[in-house]
């Protein structure tokens, strides 16, 4: 199956150069690597179902996919982050008018080992503890136990959201540790009684996830928005689809139930 | 003489074969000429390909320089690629690649020189052809099954026991010494008087020495036992591990240069009236010395160049350790810098982001390249000393 796709989207590109510039059939999609799982998960069930559809994927980040759209080199922008204003005129000036389609949520659990007593900080505690300006458990009310500091590498969206969310401006102390994977970061947490880490939401067994600002991390919370270190994600079109096309049911598999269950599967929240 | 009959008939149908034609001689020359030169051309290949790695390298490395200037790069801690105002400060990843190789080269040089000359001196031919393979094992084994090992089974072991770990370790490998330190210094001290004094004052010493030093050991050990590991992905996890994979490496090469010491010096040592230990200590290892530097040269080599285990299990802080020598705490090295921030490296646009990795990239390779020139000449020196 993976070989079939991987062909069909090699075929895809191939074919681009090709094809006619306005193919309703062939749907080109850039930004984000956040929500390039998302995307291709989609496009993976989508040209499942109707194999005479190409969807070619590239990641090149929000910023880029914005770009692309405007200049009408993508049929889809991929954004883990709302399009800026100056985005947005960009694109009114040459005429394209960006429809914003929000179809998933990205909430970032914050977690402990299982033995640590804390239940919950906040988004500024956080940051000190990413900081380096508390450096032990006792300062935040737990016990006294150096705090381990982990983060994901800074290659990844889960960095990304975790940064723009929560660190805002502030930069994370040197002695933070670095791994590779959300796996790698439980792996860590799980084995370390004073690590404190952050997973996508999918990654809270056999660690502790505390309430940040007083909220529990849960599917619902973070569709709700309610959750602070929760972002939506996006995809921009030119306009709005119509009805029956396949850019229409692509961005609008996001709010069926296969398309639900493809998003909890790449481990995003879906929302309603 | 049938036989002699034969091979002259013989002979003589073979002679006009060996009379070559104009024509097959020039085939001759010209199929030599391409074989020679298709050789050579697969010869320099291989030298091109180092070439071009070095330019290739260097042309990426270089615009680093050209966008932030060479200070930074050397002399700041600051690493914050992804911000805003991106700091390029590579100082702590110089530290940590340093530390780390530090370690392992403890780690793996006293024990492959051990090993070394226990192989090619001490135990039966027929032993060492099972044991040597057995230790060469160790470079097979991938690298990622080491990272896996670092970090899922040690680093938790570090992070329980590491404490009493340490102080094992510490009687184990300081009991010996002391042990041998303690017998060769009385030796030594009371060489100059004779018999029952000498004997009397030498057991008197033993005690003194060998007391104090125990004391000091079990101080030690003591002090070690009571320490607590924060985090198990440190600079000492990822030293052991990378000492274990340049152990083969060390025992490989040190063993090849001891087995090069003929025989003839081990016999004519004995023949002088050496002890087994004395033919080691001041004529064999001696005579490899160069042998066995290049051997160390090897192993720091590998234990430098190694990404993966780093960037499983050394922690990744881009901090130099509070104080440097701290093993205990995590560090970043500048391969595990490369690998893991490769695929965030934008080189379309060809940010100074993506180019400080090659400038690291090139540092390595330099340093590398040093070490081999180093390297070879002590291996040729061997070789020739050897001969002489």
């Amino acid at each position: 199956m993976k070989r079939f796709i991987a062909g069909t989207l090699a075929v895809a590109v191939m074919g681009g150069g090709i094809a006619l510039a306005k193919d309703a059939n062939k749907i080109v999609m850039d930004g984000s690597t956040t929500v390039g799982p998302i995307a291709k998960a989609f496009a993976e069930y989508y040209m499942d179902k109707h194999p005479d559809v190409n969807i070619t994927i590239s990641e090149s980040g929000s910023g880029n996919g914005a770009k692309s759209l405007i200049n009408g080199a993508c049929d889809v922008g991929n954004m883990s982050r709302p399009m800026k204003k100056s985005e947005k005129d960009a694109a009114e000036s040459v005429g394209v008018l960006p429809i914003e389609h929000i179809i998933a949520m990205d909430g970032i659990a914050v977690v402990v080992h299982e033995s640590n007593p804390l239940q919950g900080l906040t988004t500024a505690q956080i940051r000190d503890v990413y900081t380096g300006k508390i450096t032990n458990w006792k300062d935040l009310g737990g016990p006294d136990l150096p705090i381990v500091v982990i983060s994901r590498d800074t290659n990844s969206g889960t960095y990304e959201t975790f940064e723009s969310l929560v660190m805002k401006k502030e930069k994370i102390a040197g002695k933070t540790e670095y791994v590779g994977s959300n796996g790698a970061i439980r792996q860590r947490v799980m084995s370390t009684p004073g690590a404190v880490g952050y997973v996508g939401l999918a990654f809270r067994e056999g660690v502790k996830p505390i309430k940040v600002n007083g909220i529990e991390a849960t599917p619902g919370t973070v569709a709700t928005r309610i959750y602070p270190v929760a972002r939506p994600l996006y995809m921009y079109t030119n306009g709005r689809p119509k009805k029956g096309t396949p850019l229409y049911d692509l961005i609008n598999l996001s709010g069926t139930p296969e398309g639900k269950k493809i998003i909890e599967a790449t481990g995003f929240v879906p929302v309603n | 003489m049938p036989t002699t009959l034969g091979t002259m008939q013989t002979a003589t149908r073979i002679m006009p074969s060996l009379l070559l034609s104009h024509r097959t001689r020039l085939r001759q020359r010209v199929g030599a000429a391409l074989g020679n030169g298709l050789l050579l051309a697969v010869t320099s290949l291989s030298m091109l390909a180092v070439f071009f790695i070095f330019f290739f390298i260097a042309r990426d490395a270089l615009p680093f320089f050209r966008l932030e200037g060479v200070r930074e790069f050397f002399t700041s801690t600051h690493w914050y690629p992804s911000a805003g105002e991106a700091e390029f400060g590579a100082l702590a990843m110089f530290v940590g690649s340093g530390l780390v190789t530090l370690g392992a080269t403890l780690v793996a040089v006293p024990l492959g020189i051990a090993a070394a000359v226990c192989l090619s001196d001490m135990i039966p031919f027929s032993m060492r052809q099972v044991i040597k393979p057995i230790i060469e094992m160790l470079a097979a084994i991938p690298s990622v099954a080491y990272g896996f090992f670092a970090l899922i089974v040690f680093a938790p072991l570090l992070q329980q026991q590491g404490g009493h770990l340490l102080a094992v370790a510490t009687w184990i490998l300081g009991l010996p010494l002391v042990v041998l330190g303690v017998i060769v210094f009385s030796d030594v001290a009371t060489d100059r008087l004779r018999d029952r004094p000498r004997l009397v004052i030498r057991v008197i010493l033993m005690a003194l020495f060998g007391g104090g030093a125990l004391a000091g050991l079990a101080w030690i050990g003591h002090t070690l036992g009571a320490l607590k590991i924060a985090s198990g992905t440190n600079a000492l996890n990822v030293s052991i591990i990378l000492g274990i994979m340049a152990l083969p490496t060390v025992v490989s090469v040190s063993e090849d240069a001891l087995q090069s010491v003929g025989r003839e010096l081990r016999e004519g040592s004995y023949a002088l009236g050496a002890t087994r230990a004395e033919m080691l200590v001041k004529t064999v290892l001696p005579a490899a010395a160069g042998g066995i530097l290049a051997a160390v040269i090897m192993g720091v080599m590998r234990a430098i160049g190694e990404t993966m285990v780093v960037w499983m299990a050394s922690g990744n802080a881009a901090r130099i350790p509070s104080p440097w020598y701290n093993m205990l705490d995590p560090v970043r090295t500048l391969t595990a810098t490369i690998a893991g921030d490769m695929g965030e490296a934008d080189h379309v646009t060809g940010s100074a982001r993506y180019h400080v990795l090659f400038a690291m990239a090139l540092a390595l390779l330099v340093f590398s390249f040093v070490c081999n020139i180093i390297s070879e000449k002590f291996i040729r020196r061997t070789r020739q000393q050897a001969k002489g």
